[in-house]
């Protein structure tokens, strides 16, 4: 009777060691599906969703504060992937928060009517425009994730959308039948 | 030095048809009236224009280069007047334009002097820089500057070069007329990479289906020999002339997935590129014409040229007879016949009108029937395995398929399908007539638009991320200062209190002002050297006020 109490009380304290070490050992930082969710997102950092940014969209998405279809720039294929993840259904993207533009943007300021008032750079949430006080700015086309936060702060209203053209670098093969 | 070939899986032996273009002798061909040069011919960054519209140019002379280390300069192909810089069609699988240098001919055919240098006495760091600056590309097909691969060959540490005159698809015949008309030339070129490589056996393989090349490369070798080189004729059997096949063929080592052939100490470079390299190092000239072969059915007199590049094909087409009556079926403004390289891995070109560039070996003009253009629509697969019986990279075109119809990327990349060469030989013996290939290309740009756009996000995240911690200390320093103000105007206040605490501070005003006022005695100026007399008014002043004051008091 004693002798079993002793055994399975050493084991009980072995194993609750291993455990212990181990919960300290592997743990793990940060939110996992927290950061799954991000990666799925389009990093655009629109707000869109009314979130300010897509780590606070994924975060409410993780804590089931926000659906999963508030992201125009991502469009159906993100939510789709969403769904997947999460493991819910798929839901028809909400068209409260903007349509899915197929044709990628940019944004494009025109020089001469720039006025140098420094607004369009502190609402670029990616640093992407260039420029100071009362000199010509321009926008980082490489950076830009066509946000369009950009546009309202703009007194002069001299920033416009473009379609990025294609080009024969990133022209793809189309699978047979699809023209 | 006895080499004993290996196999690679699978090939398919296809009618070479190389015969009609090997009638005639090799021509020069002339000066087209316009040079459409590309700004990008190789892989890599593209290159900006050094040169204006309204530029004279003279030929060889460098038109547009890049900081890039990975891109190749190009150079005017013959003299003439830049008459415009912009898009126009370019041979491309898109069918798309893109920017390019347009001169209009003189005829004149001026060149720059091209000084000649001693390559003998010059360090392999400088011949790569020569080969650089002179834009040699990889004439294979790839276009990959030669300058970097063969750093990389140094770096990496080369023991087997193979030089590639395989030349296995059909109708091709431009490295073979090269070969027999330029051996000597072409192993002086092998022999320049010899020097910098240092490899320790030298392969040239060539198809057997090219008797005349083979013998004039070993004439060639016979007299300039090379050490440790030696000609080796190989099975005609296609895909032989695939980088990665044709060193299984010589050497039995397969180059493992996802890696190159500098990994297993190999280096593979085309037959004319050594060609190229022996005139840049021996005449100082840059890469400005190459070897094209005009063939197929709907050819009237099918040949090789050496063709100044930016020649619109629409010339050498001329130059080979024009086209057999009805050959080219327009629809919607596009030649569905015209096809630049071979009938298995060329693409169709949407019009003449596009320029030779460093990559084009070949231009078809074919009938029908043509295996770069199946139909689109096309019979189930009935799962008869023949596709991955021949396939040289031993993959699995089946499962390729399905998974890319189904659009499932990370299934195709687990079936390795970046390991595909898109040889053809898969939908050449398909007989459902799938259009396999053009599936897996598919498949491939697809994954890369993928990557592309992934690490744009992540990109955007990281900057994002930067951003949001950049305000946050700002907030934060911002804080910092202010509390430090409150801080030093609360300690000023605070010694402010502690004084008027001591005593009561109007009573400390009035005694500051008496102390003041008893200061305020008048010190009499001008009192030295006085008179007695001066001296008793002065007293008796000074008693009068005494008494003044006392009287106040």
């Amino acid at each position: 009777m004693l002798i079993a109490i002793l055994t399975i009380s050493s084991m009980a304290a072995f194993f609750g060691l291993i455990l212990g070490y181990a919960a300290i050992r592997f743990k793990v930082e940060g939110n996992i599906i927290v950061d799954q969710i991000d990666s799925l997102l389009p990093q655009t950092q629109c707000g869109q969703c009314t979130y300010p940014g897509c780590r606070p969209y994924a975060e409410a998405i993780a804590s089931g504060q926000a659906p999963i279809n508030q992201c125009p720039p991502g469009g159906q294929s993100t939510v789709v992937l969403l769904a997947d993840l999460l493991d819910v259904e798929v839901l028809e993207l909400n068209a409260e928060h903007g349509n899915h533009n197929e044709v990628p943007l940019v944004a494009f300021i025109q020089e001469e009517t720039c006025i140098g008032c420094t607004l369009c750079i502190q609402a670029c949430p990616v640093d992407a425009i260039l420029g100071s006080a009362k000199h010509m700015h321009t926008i980082i086309v490489d950076e830009c994730t066509a946000c369009k936060l950009c546009l309202p702060p703009c007194p002069v209203d001299c920033i416009d959308m473009i379609p990025i053209k294609q080009t024969i670098e990133d022209w793809k093969w189309s699978l047979p039948g699809a023209n | 030095m006895n080499i004993k070939l290996s196999h690679f899986n699978g090939g398919i032996h296809l009618d070479d048809h190389k015969a009609e273009s090997l009638t005639r002798p090799v021509q020069l061909a002339s000066l087209p009236n316009q040079l459409i040069l590309p700004l990008k011919q190789h892989i890599g960054e593209s290159n900006k224009p050094l040169v204006n519209i309204g530029y004279h140019v003279l030929r060889g002379q460098l038109i547009a280069g890049s900081s890039s280390p990975i891109s190749a300069p190009i150079h005017a192909s013959t003299s003439g007047i830049v008459s415009s810089i912009g898009p126009h069609l370019v041979p491309h699988a898109s069918g798309q334009s893109a920017e390019c240098i347009i001169i209009d001919v003189d005829g004149k055919d001026e060149s720059i002097k091209f000084e000649p240098i001693d390559v003998n006495q010059m360090q392999p760091a400088d011949i790569l820089d020569h080969i650089r600056r002179l834009g040699i590309v990889g004439l294979g097909g790839a276009s990959f500057p030669t300058s970097l691969k063969l750093s990389r060959g140094i770096d990496f540490g080369v023991h087997t070069l193979v030089i590639n005159g395989a030349e296995c698809e059909p109708y091709i015949t431009c490295d073979d007329s090269l070969m027999q008309n330029q051996a000597d030339e072409t192993v002086r070129g092998i022999g320049y990479l010899q020097r910098m490589l240092t490899p320790t056996k030298t392969l040239i393989g060539i198809e057997d289906n090219k008797p005349k090349a083979i013998e004039a490369m070993k004439l060639a070798l016979k007299t300039g020999p090379l050490p440790d080189t030696k000609v080796i004729s190989i099975p005609t059997l296609y895909p032989s002339g695939g980088e990665k096949q044709l060193i299984q063929i010589l050497t039995g080592n397969e180059i493992p997935t996802g890696r190159l052939a500098f990994d297993i100490g190999i280096f593979c470079q085309n037959v004319g590129t050594c060609l190229m390299i022996a005139q840049a190092l021996e005449l100082n000239q840059p890469l400005m014409s190459r070897y094209v072969t005009v063939s197929g059915d709907g050819i009237r007199q099918p040949g090789n040229w050496i063709v100044r590049l930016g020649t619109p094909i629409k010339h050498l087409i001329g130059l080979a007879g024009g086209y057999v009556q009805d050959c080219l079926k327009k629809s919607n403004n596009t030649q569905q016949n015209l096809v630049m390289g071979g009938p298995m891995m060329g693409f169709l070109l949407s019009s003449d009108s596009v320029p030779i560039v460093k990559s084009s070996n070949n231009i078809l003009v074919m009938k029908q029937k043509l295996i770069v253009k199946k139909p689109d629509v096309h019979d189930e697969c009935v799962r008869c395995g023949k596709c991955a019986e021949v396939c040289p990279a031993q993959l699995l075109p089946q499962q390729l398929y399905w998974h890319s119809r189904s659009k499932e990327y990370e299934k195709v990349e687990e079936y390795n399908l970046f390991d595909c060469i898109e040889c053809g030989c898969c939908s050449a013996v398909c007989p459902s007539q799938i259009p396999l290939v053009q599936y897996y290309r598919a498949s491939k740009s697809e994954i890369r638009v993928t990557q592309l756009a992934t690490f744009k996000s992540d990109h955007a995240r990281i900057r994002f991320k930067f951003r949001e911690k950049r305000l946050l200390l700002k907030k934060q320093q911002e804080e910092k200062n202010r509390q430090l103000k409150r801080k030093i105007l609360l300690e000023k206040s605070a010694t402010k209190k502690t004084d008027s605490n001591l005593a009561d501070p109007i009573q400390a005003a009035l005694d500051r002002i008496k102390a003041k006022k008893n200061e305020q005695v008048i010190k009499p100026k001008n009192i030295t050297g006085l008179t007695v007399n001066q001296q008793k008014q002065i007293d008796k002043a000074d008693s009068r006020r005494r008494a003044a004051r006392k009287q106040n008091a």
